[in-house]
């Protein structure tokens, strides 16, 4: 009764076994260069100083304060009256207190310009569940998604790989700031009509990753005017909403629509999330906004796969429907960040190193295309290799960004404190000096 | 009109199945023993109430298992921070030594090899699309749970074959009815991938035994394809025979372990479905790679994981744990199954689960599933108890209905007991007296020390009709 062992292998999966999990891509290599040997402020001063993680840590005293005032925050206090309706709480419609306090904190974020319906918020496990959930619901597999370059490294994981679904990307360039204009969507639309793919949406991110800047209005009417003409979806990705350094230089795509009395709502969907404006990247909250009943329903039901931890939905009702907290957080995130931007952006100037003009997010998108031997993504490739194994610091290029343009790169300052980006910025400064002599 | 995909405008969310319409009438009408006296029970979720004191004790003195304690929030920050697909491994290690403490330490877990999802809602669809394309095709025994419909083919296009299993042996999974379901998806040119069990049984209740394990490997080990075990009841099992899982079958037979993956979550075994645990462990290390990266889609939030790792590394706490849940659920199912054997209800003799597997196939109309249907509607509307009809869990024969048990205390089972003997008083009023005694046909569950009846914290049952003698049955 032996049973043959020595057997084909069973296969598993096309999706499986592809690629389009995306962690080949330069994005994660220096990821490991930092896991191998990360810098410490007293331990490892020579080791590699994480600039590739999107992460916003100024901010967590503000948090911890809070959980030390505010015990009923946890699911359990006195006889733990709340531990076991929490923990059998499963309803994918997510807790109603929740659900009602993120849409009051995106209220705030956009500084009541635009209002926000609880019973519209669907809720996911982080922003990247909530970009394949939609994808699953707004196209079939083979069809299209633009989105403009440059780009999230992650979208190409998020979007395509379990979905099917392609990205054609919109170019955009430095000659005008790296701004979404008509042409270059019309362009990106026929691409993808060329090559036979029903072009389903647009998405944006705004503000904008990689650029840390976000979009203007003429911009952000257009792209909807275009999404109008072409009947087409757009998903728009704010979840740097809350990381704009001045309040009023966001303008969310619900103001636009708010505008326009709701006309064409139907075909709009914003992405948020919590992890980068509140700096919870591991408590994975992820919302859906969408002003399409169809897909509010839907997404819905999809979010089985994907729900947040009701322990974590409680804790978040608390602090996010406490209105003096919420509001204070938003301002002091806002300065400090602001005051973060400044500090890296003169200290790479001092370098003699420009960045885009940025407002936004936990990164700068930098300009290093004067030190390219040639104007090519191997080129950048070797200087990022330079950046990653002699200044040992991990920065991404903007080839994993898939911008068009080879030079860029983007550089994450929120994700470390004030005394290790100094150390970068002297690095950086050693290095062009260095490269100046040579 | 922008349209949206085909997977969004079909139904394979699957909510159009008789499983939810039983929800709707009890969201519509739920019972509350002071608001509601007159409201539907809810019978149909498979929840497990019983030792949430036991767990509230561990969690009030154990502060430091929350962030957001005095004692806690100093991890505070390095847990917010950390969404490392890997997981946390201390999260890792205790998950893996609670599974192992359920199989009662005769296997060993290693961390290493757990992935996270979302719930096994989650983990389920993570493995189907680790598995197979879209169109190939997944065996799966009946009765089995609703939600596979909807888990393992909704998004990933893949199609379930069922292997049908008869009510006349208990509902084995025999290697002719495995074959047939082989032979089934062939013709209608499917390319199988894998056959999925549940162990313990949801619906049923039961635990497959050695040899029927042992069949399974050897079938799947010939035909080459994925076996997935679908262990979410493993520390459910309340009574001999002991549970047997696949990870310890596999040290005892011969089999090509690139095959075996097990399903887990802590949603049945601790009641924490709120917290979305959700486990993949898999022998094939493609497998854990490929699946680790697609829980990113799906991550245990690491607040959770912070509890859970704090919680089930107490080595006291966990091994009390097990015990207490057995012990309250093996009450609670013998109080139960008693109380329905009194009335002239059967049900399949089961040891494990939340639930039993009841048999009211003589009170249908006829052999016919629009006639279970209607029971089913007479049970919801004039009994108010939310049941589960056993055809929205793909039953070949009508006339099975699953019934919940662990989601209620002490009074609303007396209420919903209460219900079923009224009802069933009245129905066998309107039948001819001698069907009553036709006990010997019916699979009766009772229990074996007769002592064992009735815990001291319960109420007496009440009903107005006089009990009538205890069977004790047969073994």
């Amino acid at each position: 009764m032996a049973i043959e062992i020595e057997q084909p292998r069973v296969g598993l999966s096309k999706v499986a076994v592809s690629k389009t999990h995306g962690e080949d891509s330069p994005y994660f290599a220096g990821w490991k260069a930092y896991d191998e040997n990360p810098y410490h402020e007293t331990s490892n001063q020579s080791g590699v100083i994480q600039m590739g993680l999107a992460e916003n840590q100024v901010s967590f005293d503000l948090l911890e304060k809070y959980l030390e005032e505010h015990s009923e925050a946890s699911s359990w206090g006195k006889g733990a009256p709340g531990f076991r309706e929490n923990a059998l709480f499963q309803d994918y419609h997510g807790l109603k207190s929740f659900r009602q306090a993120m849409a009051n904190f995106m209220e705030q974020i956009r500084g009541g310009r635009a209002k926000f319906d609880p019973d519209r918020i669907v809720l996911t496990a982080g922003a990247t569940a909530a970009n394949e959930l939609l994808t699953f619901i707004l196209a079939d597999p083979g069809d299209a998604l633009l989105i403009p370059t440059p780009y999230y490294p992650g979208f190409d994981r998020d979007l395509r790989w379990r979905t099917g679904v392609n990205i054609v990307p919109i170019h955009c360039d430095s000659s005008n700031n790296f701004q979404i204009t008509p042409e270059a969507m019309e362009a990106a639309y026929q691409s993808a009509e060329s090559m036979n793919l029903k072009v389903r949406g647009i998405l944006i991110t705004n503000p904008s990753n990689p650029l840390g800047a976000t979009i203007q209005r003429s911009a952000l009417e257009q792209i909807l005017d275009f999404a109008v003409n072409k009947n087409i979806h757009l998903v728009s990705d704010e979840i740097y909403s809350g990381s704009t350094f001045s309040s009023s230089e966001f303008i969310s795509i619900a103001e636009i629509l708010e505008t326009r009395g709701y006309k064409d709502a139907e075909r709009v969907h914003i992405v948020y999330s919590l992890s980068k404006d509140l700096g919870l990247p591991g408590f994975r909250v992820g919302t859906i906004y969408s002003y399409n009943d169809q897909v509010v329903t839907t997404a819905r039901r999809m979010s089985s796969f994907t729900l947040i931890s009701s322990q974590t939905q409680h804790l978040l009702a608390c602090m996010l429907s406490n209105k003096e907290f919420s509001e204070n957080y938003i301002k002091t995130n806002r300065e400090r960040l602001s005051k973060r931007y400044d500090m890296i952006i003169k200290g790479l100037k001092k370098a003699g190193i420009e960045c885009l003009k940025g407002n936004a997010g936990l990164f700068c998108w930098m300009n290093l295309s004067p030190l390219l031997e040639k104007p090519t993504r191997e080129s950048e490739l070797a200087l990022w290799k330079v950046i990653l194994n002699e200044v040992k610091l991990n920065i991404s290029p903007g080839s994993s960004c898939h911008c068009s343009e080879p030079g860029w790169f983007r550089v994450c300052f929120a994700n470390m404190s004030e005394q290790t980006l100094e150390i970068a910025l002297e690095r950086i400064h050693k290095f062009m000096e260095q490269r100046k002599r040579n | 009109m922008v349209a949206i995909s085909k997977i969004a405008t079909g139904n394979g969310h699957g909510e159009d199945s008789p499983y939810f319409d039983g929800w709707k009438a009890y969201e519509t009408n739920p019972f509350h023993p002071i608001d509601r006296p007159d409201g539907v029970i809810q019978m149909g979720l498979a929840e497990n109430q019983l030792c949430f004191n036991f767990i509230k004790k561990w969690v009030m003195e154990h502060p430091e298992a929350s962030l957001c304690s005095a004692e806690g929030v100093n991890k505070f920050k390095e847990t917010a921070l950390f969404q490392d697909y890997h997981g946390m491994p201390e999260f890792r290690e205790a998950v893996a030594k609670f599974m192992g403490k359920v199989r009662g330490g005769r296997v060993n877990f290693d961390p290493d090899r757990i992935v996270m999802s979302g719930g096994a809602t989650g983990a389920h669809e993570m493995v189907a699309f680790c598995l197979a394309d879209p169109g190939e095709a997944f065996l799966v025994p009946t009765p089995y749970y609703p939600g596979f419909d909807r888990d393992l083919r909704w998004r990933t296009g893949v199609e379930l074959v069922p292997v049908v299993c008869e009510s006349s042996n208990n509902f084995k999974i025999t290697r002719a009815a495995l074959e047939a379901a082989y032979e089934k998806a062939k013709e209608a040119n499917l390319r199988v991938k894998g056959l999925l069990i549940t162990n313990p049984s949801n619906p049923l209740g039961t635990i497959l035994d050695q040899d029927t394990l042992k069949g399974i490997v050897k079938f799947i080990n010939e035909k080459n394809i994925h076996l997935i075990g679908d262990e979410i009841y493993a520390a459910t099992v309340f009574m001999e025979p002991e549970f047997v899982s696949i990870s310890e079958i596999i040290e005892e037979v011969e089999c090509n372990r690139d095959l075996i993956h097990i399903v887990y979550s802590l949603s049945k075994d601790m009641g924490f479905p709120g917290f979305r645990v959700g486990i993949v462990y898999s022998y094939n290390d493609a497998v854990v790679s490929c699946a680790r990266k697609m829980s990113s889609f799906g991550l245990v939030s690491s607040q959770t994981q912070h509890l859970i790792a704090t919680m089930l590394s107490d080595d006291d706490f966990v091994d009390s744990f097990i015990v207490e849940s057995k012990e309250q659920l093996l009450k609670r199912h013998k109080y139960f199954t008693l109380s329905l054997s009194q009335v002239g209800i059967g049900s399949l003799k089961s040891n494990a689960g939340l639930f039993i597997w009841m048999d009211l196939r003589k009170l249908l109309k006829a052999k016919t599933f629009d006639a279970e249907m209607d029971l089913w509607r007479v049970i919801i509307n004039e009994v108010k108890l939310n049941v589960s009809p056993g055809s929205s869990f793909h039953c070949d024969e009508p006339g099975w209905f699953r019934v919940c048990f662990a989601n209620m205390d002490d009074n609303t089972m007396e209420v919903a007991l209460l219900r079923i003997t009224t009802f069933m008083h009245k129905h066998n009023e309107a039948m001819v007296p001698r069907k009553l005694c036709r006990r010997a046909s019916l699979k009766l569950s009772l229990s074996r020390r007769r002592d064992d009846f009735m815990s001291q914290n319960m109420m007496s049952p009440h009903s107005p009709i006089p009990q009538s003698p205890l069977v004790r049955a047969r073994t």
